[in-house]
């Protein structure tokens, strides 16, 4: 045997293990789904029959699924700019100080490696009723009418999109202020000493510079955005992503039909649905941002 | 006079602070009200102070000690499964990623693409064959149905494979020189170069996986297998308006990760630049 087939062979033998893992715990069950959202898959079930589309046609006549899918587009679209346009505020912010750019950093980034489910129930306890919720003796205090929050059909979402903002803030701003880093001073110094004034500067010079850092945040945070689940699984009564499924994601509706209704074959039509609106919002930001970007 | 200049830029950048100070206080605000919370008894969790007229420790006992919750065991629980995945992913993510970046044999680009191509595959879509699949293997409420989708991760690998592919090949080379087999070479010679990776590939591993809900919450189905966070959410849905305990929960399930923040800040804020850690 030559050296390199011999090389060759141990470098298959270092991937054999791993690469039967990717094929049977990632790629192989993807397939299945995909297989399976065309037949009558119930777990209790001996047989599976192909219907063709049939599951596809339930899912988009039932009002829930409809409605859920609405509620995953509202997170996406106002929380993915939301947590951007905050964090690239902050990262400004934190990099025009001298001094203490390291604490603040540390403080926001804090909820962010926290678990979820612990946070969520924190401010599930914050929104509550006067006269137990924080949030709700704090406006009252300020003379301001108190808020349903998580009990009104149209203030739970907001309720739960900002929670996520607040988790999703400090991983953007990290990211953010580390591209501020890399843009050198020279640049900016060089505009200022040719009488550009600091918004200039921002409009210019910096906000450009951080094009390509936005494209991939936007698509980062689109798909965190669209994939919400926890917190609409702990911050609902009974996880039921209500009040009348007004704070029902995409994912919990999956997980409901198939963990609590068993009807798995929908579930996998729903999450083949889920799978191409994620797929599909990032392709179409990859081609709105490839033209926008000017490197 | 560069001195003078950093003065007056602080000076200057005052609004910035009052802004960035008063942000801190929203972003920790939560924080030190479910601290707060966890310190009261039922008779002062209604009150809206933020310091407890006589805090007691008592919730703490009660989540920790008492008979009637399972928090020790779901603690354990999280351990295991966090140190366990963290120790698979250390060690076959790394041996990927150096086979990736330093070895050549016909189809790397593919196997390569494949296994990134993985990262673009949501848990959500992932979780129902799992569960077919654990149900039909009998692997339902074991350790094991909970961490084998984390054994290995594809992001870990492309991390990996760009820390390795900066280890000079002479240095592979002389090793074979000295007659080391493959495997000794990698364990011996590669990883030791690669130690600040790893360091950064475990905490985010381990954050990752302490944090996990979706699977874990359908992998296990008897309380006794629950992880910390199925723990809480359980635990919580059922204490009803018992508020003192479930922010006590809360606080019990948050200390490790603080406590793993605060000693690797560093890494942290370096490794989400680099990345994030969500899967």
């Amino acid at each position: 045997m030559t050296l390199s087939a011999k090389r060759s062979l141990t470098a298959y033998l270092f991937l054999a293990l791993p690469l039967v893992f990717f094929l049977c715990v990632r790629l192989g069950p993807m397939l299945y789904m995909f297989a399976m959202s065309f037949t009558d898959w119930g777990l209790l079930r001996k047989t599976v029959k192909f219907i063709g589309f049939d599951n596809y046609h339930a899912i988009f006549k039932d009002p829930v699924f409809l409605q859920a899918l609405g509620n995953t587009f509202r997170y996406a679209v106002f929380g993915a700019p939301l947590v951007i346009l905050l964090s690239l505020a902050i990262a400004l912010l934190l990099d025009s100080i001298p001094r203490g750019k390291g604490f603040f950093r540390l403080i926001y980034v804090l909820p962010y490696i926290t678990p979820v489910v612990a946070v969520s129930w924190v401010w599930r306890w914050m929104y509550q009723q006067p006269p137990l919720g924080v949030i709700n003796g704090i406006l009252g205090w300020l003379g301001l009418p108190a808020g349903e929050f998580l009990n009104s059909p149209t203030q739970a979402l907001p309720s739960i999109l900002a929670v996520n903002v607040w988790v999703e803030m400090g991983y953007c701003t990290t990211i953010f202020l580390a591209g501020l880093q890399t843009i050198p001073k020279e640049i900016s110094e060089a505009a200022k000493i040719d009488g550009a004034s600091d918004r200039q500067v921002l409009r210019r010079i910096t906000l450009p510079l951080l094009m390509p850092i936005t494209f991939f945040l936007m698509v980062m945070e689109g798909i965190q955005f669209l994939r919400i689940f926890t917190q609409v699984y702990n911050m609902s009564m009974q996880a039921m992503g209500g009040p009348l499924n007004s704070t029902k994601s995409a994912a919990l509706y999956i997980y409901q039909k198939a963990f609590t209704n068993f009807e798995m074959a929908r579930a996998a039509s729903a999450s083949v649905v889920l799978f191409v609106i994620i797929m599909a919002v990032t392709i179409l930001q990859i081609r709105f941002f490839d033209k926008r970007v000017n490197y | 006079m560069k001195h003078k200049n950093k003065g007056k830029m602080i000076v200057r950048a005052l609004p910035a602070y009052i802004i960035l100070a008063l942000l801190s206080v929203i972003m920790l605000f939560p924080f030190v009200w479910m601290i707060s919370s966890s310190l009261k008894d039922v008779t002062q969790i209604y009150q809206l102070k933020l310091f407890p007229e006589r805090p007691t420790l008592e919730n703490y006992r009660y989540i920790l000690f008492s008979t009637s919750t399972k928090f020790p065991q779901w603690f354990l629980n999280s351990l295991i499964v966090a140190v366990c995945t963290t120790a698979s992913v250390l060690f076959f993510d790394s041996l990927v990623g150096y086979t990736l970046a330093k070895f050549r044999f016909p189809g790397k680009k593919i196997i390569f693409l494949l296994i990134i191509s993985t990262l673009m595959i949501p848990t959500e879509m992932l979780v129902i064959p799992w569960y077919a699949m654990i149900r039909a293997l009998k692997w339902v409420n074991t350790y094991w149905a909970i961490m084998f989708p984390g054994m290995i991760s594809a992001f870990g690998v492309f991390l990996m494979r760009q820390f390795m592919s900066t280890i000079p090949d002479d240095l592979i080379d002389a090793a074979r020189v000295d007659g080391l087999g493959e495997l000794r070479i990698f364990i011996t010679v590669v990883l030791p170069l690669v130690a600040p990776a790893l360091a950064t590939l475990a905490i985010f591993n381990f954050i990752g996986n302490w944090n996990a809900f979706l699977w874990p919450l359908i992998a296990a189905s008897k309380p006794k297998m629950f992880t910390l966070p199925v723990g809480l959410a359980n635990f919580s849905g059922e204490a009803g308006s018992d508020w003192h305990y479930i922010m006590t929960g809360a606080a019990v399930a948050m200390a490790p990760l603080i406590l793993v923040f605060l000693v690797f800040q560093k890494q942290i804020v370096k490794g989400i630049a680099m990345t994030g850690l969500k899967g």
